[in-house]
């Protein structure tokens, strides 16, 4: 019988990001065609490698040859990929992305095609987290057990004793990748210094920044890395049970987690006396029910228990009393899925990469205006610059310039391109006026209003306001009634104080940091971008052509090429254009939806 | 329990469905999300009689399951469309057009977010963000997310539903 290695291996990009590209659609038609074609292959679907505007993707990997990506392939494009490669051993150029080598360097590579790291989106990167993500089959124990999976688990449950644990984690650096940039070590130290029988463990799978899909990604492309920190965690805490909190908007990685967790129960990585070490641990999966303020900690614990997801006072800790009462470890995601190549690589071999403050790597989802927006993990002390133009290519439209990048989410702030020499780390990203957050990297162009940014993170926390402090239920919604005001044009030249004399407020005063960051992407982009601000105010103008009340809806006969693009995405016709003419609006039938304005290449429309 | 089929009215909720949700759940420690949540699936949305119920199992008070109905945006005590319309308004959708996406989309159903059409087909709803960012703006129905949408496409969708439906 022909081993794993003979045989033919096609592989489809599965992820949340891919089957939304079309990859649902890919999977069947890759299995129709290859048993059209008489090929016998293994197919399977895998997770997400980041460059999700390239989805969807599908790898073919033929015996002792490299495996070969290729990118947004549609239901068309399959039978013919397939031919070509299998069957007469040639590459489509046109829809080939790259090839790797997957055991070692043996393999035979395809001639003109390049290599994964020789393509700028890949150049910069380097893979700790996201190592085994998009490569494996998230649902096969055995991918992951041939990719060095479970070796740690194994290492500490055989070898180490439960500090020798806390202090490989200590030694390594490792902040919390959440947001906050706690030290690991020393919060793992506390909880299992710690007194009491009974302690708990729980993964924070609540990723609620909007724009932000690391924790997805993980999650889904390799559910078993996080089971694995997860069990050291548990083992160097004294814990017996572990949680994972995992929010209701992410289905396939609470699927995948639960295949993960009952591989690992057969295999004996979970369940009772793992590996003969006598230790127990059982993993439970909690699924959020959708609200932003569950993401901290002592609002997630509440929710677990069955209550409204709302933060109490600290002290006391969670590491002290936490869910149920009991002493408690919270991570999250990304954090946990560093813990086994820590203890793999040892923890003074991680802290050899990044800064002297910030150790390791990050992983970033970079969306927006950007040319190739996706997930990329890169060492920490990296410049932003980097991350924007080298890795992603800059802005995704030829005409406009990127503006800023806001970091952080609702918790975050903006950067302007000009600082963008910034480097990725928890202390500069902070003197910039933004946080590290959990990863979230938002580009902005010139057709984006700075005033409507914050006008829209202040709509979002004040939604999401648990209303249990005053500070943050109030304050939150009467900063954002004043930046509706100015986005309506109503606003007055004291409102720049007031916001910012109340968001000052509302930071020191508020229970959780849910309100304690709530002002800050106003307060940051007050920093930098005043002039919007007052522009607003006082001219009654929103250069970025964003906030309707403020447009005029007229075309700009000096910039109009005569185009007519403008003209089909019209809902009701109010476009007038007539071929070698100037673009005219009827202000009539008019509903001022701004589809012209977003269709206008050359930002003709005011 | 009405034993006899032909005279149960057609909105009578069969609380059987929840009953057998608690025999699993009921002694599970901090279970009472997850019940809603199986309630929830079960009809589509969490009817009040159900609520009661889980109450009365559980032993605790309607006012403290309705405060967990309404605290997490997951729950529903209405019943809601066939298709139910997700605009996604993350950050990432958000500077792309999803603004512009929803209005047109209201505007096309003649319903707000949070509402469902007269006919029971369509609900429209704001999704803080479903981790698609690449494919930005997003609007997933049911399960199937439209990706890079455009709001010339909102119609299209809209359509193409419509013409399941007739």
């Amino acid at each position: 019988m022909a081993t794993a290695k003979d045989r033919i291996k096609v592989l489809v990009g599965m992820a949340t990001c891919g089957q939304a590209a079309g990859g649902v659609k890919v999977y069947p038609e890759v299995e129709r065609q290859l048993k059209e074609l008489g090929i016998e292959a293994d197919l399977n679907a895998v997770g997400c490698i980041g460059c999700c505007s390239l989805e969807p993707l599908m790898d073919i990997v033929m015996p002792g040859r490299t495996r070969v990506t290729y990118k947004q392939v549609d239901a068309e494009k399959v039978g013919k990929i397939l031919q070509k490669h299998i069957k007469e051993g040639e590459i489509d150029k046109k829809s080939v992305l790259a090839q790797m080598h997957t055991n070692g360097k043996d393999e035979n590579p395809y001639e003109g095609v390049p290599f994964f790291d020789e393509i700028p989106f890949f150049a910069k990167q380097r893979k700790i987290v996201l190592k085994r993500c998009g490569y494996i089959d998230p649902k096969s124990f055995d991918d992951y057990i041939a990719m060095d999976g479970y070796k740690a688990v194994t290492k500490v449950l055989k070898e180490m004793t439960q500090q020798q644990v806390i202090d490989e984690v200590t030694k390594s650096g490792l902040r919390g990748r959440g947001g906050a940039g706690f030290p690991t070590g020393m919060k793992w130290s506390f909880a299992s210094k710690s007194p009491g029988p009974q302690k708990y463990f729980i993964c924070n799978a609540d990723e609620g920044d909007p724009g932000a899909f690391m924790d997805r990604s993980v999650l889904e492309g390799d559910p078993h890395a996080v089971l694995e920190g997860m069990i050291i965690g548990g083992y160097a805490i004294g814990a017996n049970t572990g949680y994972i909190y995992c929010r209701a908007e992410y289905p396939l990685a609470i699927e995948q987690l639960l295949v993960a967790i009952d591989d690992a129960n057969k295999h004996g990585y979970l369940g009772k006396n793992i590996l003969g070490s006598g230790f127990d641990y059982q993993l439970i999966i909690k699924e959020g029910a959708g609200a932003f303020v569950c993401g901290e900690e002592t609002a997630l614990m509440a929710s677990i228990e069955g209550f409204r997801g709302m933060p109490r006072s600290r002290p006391p800790f969670p590491a002290i009393k936490g869910l149920f009462g009991k002493p408690t470890n919270i991570n999250n995601v990304e954090t946990l899925a560093n813990i086994g190549h820590i203890i793999l690589m040892g923890g003074a071999k991680y802290a050899e990469i990044g800064t002297e403050k910030t150790k390791g790597t990050k992983v970033f989802a970079v969306t927006g205006k950007i040319k190739n927006p996706g997930l990329i993990e890169v060492p920490a002390g990296i410049q932003l610059r980097e991350v924007l133009i080298d890795i992603c290519g800059g802005s995704d439209r030829k005409n406009v310039q990127i503006k800023a990048t806001q970091l952080g989410g609702p918790s975050g702030g903006c950067i302007p391109f000009e600082h963008a020499e910034t480097a990725i780390d928890y202390e500069s990203l902070i003197q910039a006026g933004a946080i590290m957050g959990s990863g979230g990297v938002v580009v902005m162009d010139e057709m984006n209003c700075m005033v409507d940014v914050a006008r829209y993170f202040l709509n979002f926390t004040a939604e999401e306001s648990c209303g249990k402090c005053t500070p943050c239920r109030v304050g939150t919604k009467v900063m954002l009634d004043i930046l509706e005001r100015i986005c309506r044009g109503e606003g007055e030249m004291e409102d720049i104080q007031k916001l910012e004399d109340l968001g000052n407020d509302i930071k020191a005063a508020s229970l959780c940091a849910l309100g304690q960051t709530a002002p800050n992407p106003v307060l940051s982009t007050i920093r930098y971008y005043r002039h919007e601000y007052e522009q607003h105010i006082k001219d009654k103008f929103c250069a970025a052509t964003v906030c309707v009340p403020l447009l005029k809806f007229e075309v700009r006969e000096d910039v109009c090429t005569k185009c007519g693009l403008c003209k089909k995405p019209c809902p009701t016709d109010a476009l007038v254009w007539e071929k070698k003419q100037t673009a005219r609006i009827n202000h009539a039938t008019c509903t001022k939806c701004r589809a012209c304005i977003e269709a206008c290449p050359f930002r003709a429309i005011k | 329990m009405c034993a006899n089929k032909a005279t149960t009215l057609e909105n009578e909720i069969d609380l059987g469905k929840t009953e057998k949700i608690l025999e699993k759940y009921q002694t599970i420690k901090g279970a009472l999300i997850p019940i809603l949540q199986k309630v929830q699936d079960e009809y589509g949305y969490v009817p009040e009689e159900a609520a009661y119920l889980v109450a009365d199992r559980l032993g605790i008070y309607p006012s403290q399951i309705f405060g967990v109905l309404t605290f997490y945006t997951q729950f529903h005590l209405k019943p809601r469309g066939k298709y139910i319309m997700k605009v996604c308004c993350g950050t990432a959708c958000h500077v792309k057009g999803a603004p512009g996406i929803l209005d047109r989309l209201q505007a096309t159903l003649n319903v707000q977010a949070g509402e469902t059409t007269a006919d029971n087909i369509f609900t429209v709803e704001r999704v803080n963000c479903i981790g698609a960012c690449s494919l930005a703006p997003i609007i997933v129905v049911n399960k199937d997310a439209h990706a890079k949408v455009v709001s010339d496409d909102v119609a299209n969708i809209v359509n193409d539903l419509k013409a399941r439906e007739a």
